[in-house]
């Protein structure tokens, strides 16, 4: 299958520590990826790599056969790469309608109108559109964020720990809609939640120490020996 | 005049170092020294040396007193948020010049100098008082220096700068702290408008100019990095005298304050401030 | 009602009770809201800089000046005819903020404060400093002869209040239709969360210097019509201070609102107008008024209605 970002020896330091260090990475066409390790393992600073948000120091991105590396991130998000942020990072003071407008207009949607409805009816929020974003619920910022992500029309959709802090009811209603957004969409999918990644994933990428520790499907992860010494052992034994 | 300038530039240093407030007033605080110079020597009687030695411990007395005032009331109240702060001590800035064109006057005023002698050099002659000025100014800068560094007040007002909430939560009273250093900030302006109104006169605009130069001095040793800022204050003090002598005065200051944004915007952390 | 036709409505019921204020208001007065119009379109460009898009900027006085000199200079020096003076006062004001904002947007919070400070200072001694050319520090009167447009007599009450207000009613229109525009959403998007903005796929440095430059265009244009119907260019209105004034009307009026600029430029003027009959501390209600607005309503008037009973207000 066509890789849609490939990555190539990824490097960034802070000082002396090493946050990714040589990370190679294929993210393929229509996949639902995963992206797991213990705190403090990359994940974050490799997925700021991608999205442009924290320049690369050394290594290569390319999208969909173009090289990025050096793009800024507002260019990289009309290519087609959109990141949604862990801390909810809504625009609190405007109405659920300007926020996702923001995001569909961005792109020169022709009519920004429908594409809204339409983005907050995939997230089940349709009727909704007048509320301040800073008054809704947890769980429906979380999903309005989704929705700006969604109405980006991406390529690569990169959801940073989506799932945190939602009530169980509302994940089984979230895995249903990521279900629904591939194969358009590639999604990289960061998560804690171990559940719903090995439910989700057609693959899984596991990071240790910023460097790849395994790459496979969930299956292969679950029986892969370091990854359950380095992560999976420690998590059960704590949880 | 370098000596008074690095005196200013501290004190508006020393605020925006530890507080993270632009304090545009800080002119305004050099005036009011100056002003209540004035009223000191002109109502005391005493002899001119007593009478400007009572000013120098009044003046920045009262300042510091206003400039505890306005924090309290003012910016703690606005949580230090810097571009708040910064529209409050413009306001602040109107306030204090119209109080003193109320109370004081439209006029300049002169002080008389504690003592008059010149230095007869075999060259040229040099009037006692300015080189006093030097003297003093350096007398009061080391003593900002040792107290900074040496004593148990300077290390908790550094600890503040370092990180608010820390020093918080280590039982330091950030509140006291921010009003202590606001209005030292504020008491060597003043300290600074004494010691030159006996060479210039005292009037109500003269904050102007030194808060300008203050500015200037800061952003290019660095904002709220004191050696650079004396490092800074001494250059421009000298390089003033150098620079008017081949341009107009009104050239000298277009290119100083070009050249003060263009830090800005090309070294944000200023010429001699190494960390930002 | 749709909401859109609500505040079309509201905006244009707004500019129809204005321009009937000259049918009933005696000479004095209708002066003064002359100037007050002129001064709001001012307030008006500051405000789409700091109020929408969350510049705030100190040195508004610059392309304000820009608008006084680019209109005076070409009429005194080379005797341009006014409405090529008037198109170039506007036009400066634009280019002079988007080569202010190509450097200082560099820097943001209080060091874009400070930098724009500084180059309105440097504007300001500038114009001191050229002053064969500008009449520096007395500055200059624009000759009456050249304050006919089009036939009106902008030196008389009538005209000048109809020419404040035609120039005051486009820029407020054009201002309410920005703001409500796609373009208005990303500079207000810019002022809540400029990282998130740019995760959206926006430019944040492109989007703030198209504000900048609008905003210019709004203070040059405000200048050459203050020039152009009181007749006189001076170097006062290059000081700081009419770097303050914009920013005072905003912050009372309610910034972020298109009506506030207007309602806090009345205001605040007939404040000083009334209460320098008691005094002559203007300076002082100016800095009292500073302070206490940001102490005790950092939203003005406007912002704190919009915030209590009328969430639709633009």
């Amino acid at each position: 299958m066509a890789a849609v970002i490939e990555a190539r020896g990824l490097t960034r330091y802070f000082g002396g520590l090493r946050a990714v260090d040589g990370v190679d990475f294929r993210l393929q066409q229509g996949e639902i990826h995963g992206l797991i390790g213990p705190n403090g393992a990359g994940k974050t600073t490799f997925v700021s790599l991608l999205s442009g948000r924290v320049p690369v120091q050394s290594g290569s991105i390319m999208l969909n056969g173009t090289d990025i590396t050096h793009m800024p991130a507002h260019l990289r998000v009309r290519a087609g790469v959109a990141y949604t942020f862990q801390i909810t990072s809504v625009y609190p003071r405007l109405s659920v309608f300007d926020n996702v407008a923001l995001a569909a207009q961005s792109r020169g949607a022709g009519d920004v109108v429908a594409e809204v409805a339409d983005a907050l009816n995939r997230v089940g929020m349709a009727g909704l559109e007048q509320a301040l974003a800073g008054t809704l619920s947890y769980g429906h910022q979380r999903l309005l964020e989704v929705a700006m992500g969604l109405a980006l029309q991406p390529s690569v959709l990169i959801l940073d720990e989506p799932t945190q802090g939602l009530a169980s009811g509302e994940i089984a209603g979230f895995k249903a809609l990521i279900r629904s957004l591939v194969p358009q969409t590639t999604i990289l999918l960061i998560e804690h939640n171990m559940d719903v990644v090995m439910d989700l994933a057609d693959r899984i990428t596991v990071l240790n120490f910023g460097q790849v520790l395994a790459v496979g499907t969930p299956e292969e992860i679950r029986m892969n020996r370091v990854v359950q010494d380095a992560y999976l052992g420690v998590d059960h034994a704590a949880g | 005049m370098a000596a008074v300038l690095a005196l200013t530039a501290v004190g508006l240093s020393l605020v925006f170092g530890v507080m993270r407030v632009v304090n545009v007033a800080h002119g305004e605080f050099y005036m009011i020294g100056a002003v209540v110079a004035w009223f000191v020597t002109y109502y005391l009687p005493f002899p001119p040396a007593l009478a400007w030695l009572a000013a120098l411990i009044i003046a920045p007395l009262a300042v510091a007193l206003i400039a505890a005032l306005a924090d309290t009331l003012v910016l703690k109240r606005l949580n230090y948020d810097p571009e708040a702060t910064i529209v409050a001590t413009i306001g602040l800035l109107y306030m204090l010049q119209q109080a003193a064109l109320t109370f004081y006057g439209s006029d300049a005023r002169p002080v008389v100098a504690p003592f008059q002698w010149r230095i007869q050099l075999p060259w040229f002659g040099y009037s006692g008082y300015k080189l006093f000025v030097v003297l003093a100014a350096a007398i009061i800068l080391v003593a900002v220096w040792v107290f900074m560094t040496r004593t148990k007040a300077g290390l908790v007002m550094r600890a503040t700068q370092v990180d608010r909430e820390t020093a918080q939560a280590f039982g330091i009273n950030v509140d006291r702290v921010y009003a202590g250093t606001f209005a030292l900030g504020g008491a060597l302006a003043a300290a600074a408008a004494v010691l030159i109104v006996p060479i210039q006169q005292a009037h109500y605009l003269m904050g102007h100019d030194p808060l300008l130069l203050s500015f200037i001095v800061v952003i290019i040793g660095g904002l709220g990095s004191i050696r650079g800022t004396l490092v800074a204050a001494l250059v421009i003090g000298l390089s003033d005298g150098v620079i008017s002598m081949f341009f107009s005065p009104t050239l000298a200051k277009i290119i100083a304050t070009l050249l003060v944004a263009m830090v800005l915007v090309f070294r944000p952390q200023g010429l001699f401030g190494a960390r930002a | 009602m749709t909401q859109g036709a609500k505040i079309w409505g509201l905006h244009l019921l707004i500019l129809v009770v204005v321009f009937a204020a000259q049918f009933v208001l005696p000479s004095y007065h209708m002066t003064n809201l002359a100037r007050i119009m002129v001064l709001a379109v001012f307030a008006m460009g500051y405000n789409i800089a700091f109020g929408y898009t969350g510049l705030l900027s100190l040195g508004h006085a610059l392309f304000f000046a820009a608008g006084f000199y680019a209109m005076g200079l070409p009429i005194w020096h080379l005797g341009w005819l006014p409405l090529p003076a008037l198109i170039a006062g506007l036009m400066v004001g634009g280019l002079l903020a988007g080569a202010v904002g190509l450097l200082a947007l560099r820097t943001a919070g209080v060091s874009f404060m400070i930098v724009t400070l500084m180059f309105a200072q440097a504007g300001y001694l500038t114009l001191l400093y050229l002053n064969t050319w500008t009449g520096g520090d007395e500055g200059f009167v624009v000759a009456r002869t050249a304050r006919v447009l089009g036939g009106l007599d902008l030196a008389t009450d009538t005209p000048r209040f109809m020419a404040a207000f035609a120039l005051f009613a486009c820029a407020m229109l054009v201002c309410l239709w920005l703001v409500r525009s796609p373009l208005g959403r990303v500079m207000v998007a810019m002022r809540e969360n400029e990282e998130r903005s740019r995760m959206l796929g926006y430019d944040p440095f492109r989007i703030k210097l198209i504000a900048l430059i609008v905003s210019g265009v709004y203070a040059g244009a405000a200048g050459a019509a203050y020039g152009m119907l009181f007749g006189y260019v001076g170097a006062t209105f290059a000081t700081i201070q009419y770097s303050i004034l914009p920013m005072l009307y905003v912050l009372l009026g309610g910034a972020g609102t298109v009506l506030g600029p207007f309602l806090g430029a009345l205001l605040m003027f007939y404040l000083i107008d009334i209460t320098s009959g008691y005094t002559d501390a203007y300076l002082f209600v100016v800095g009292a008024a500073l302070v206490g607005l940001v102490l005790f309503a950092p939203k003005g008037i406007l912002g704190t209605l919009r915030e209590r009973i009328a969430p639709w207000l633009p």
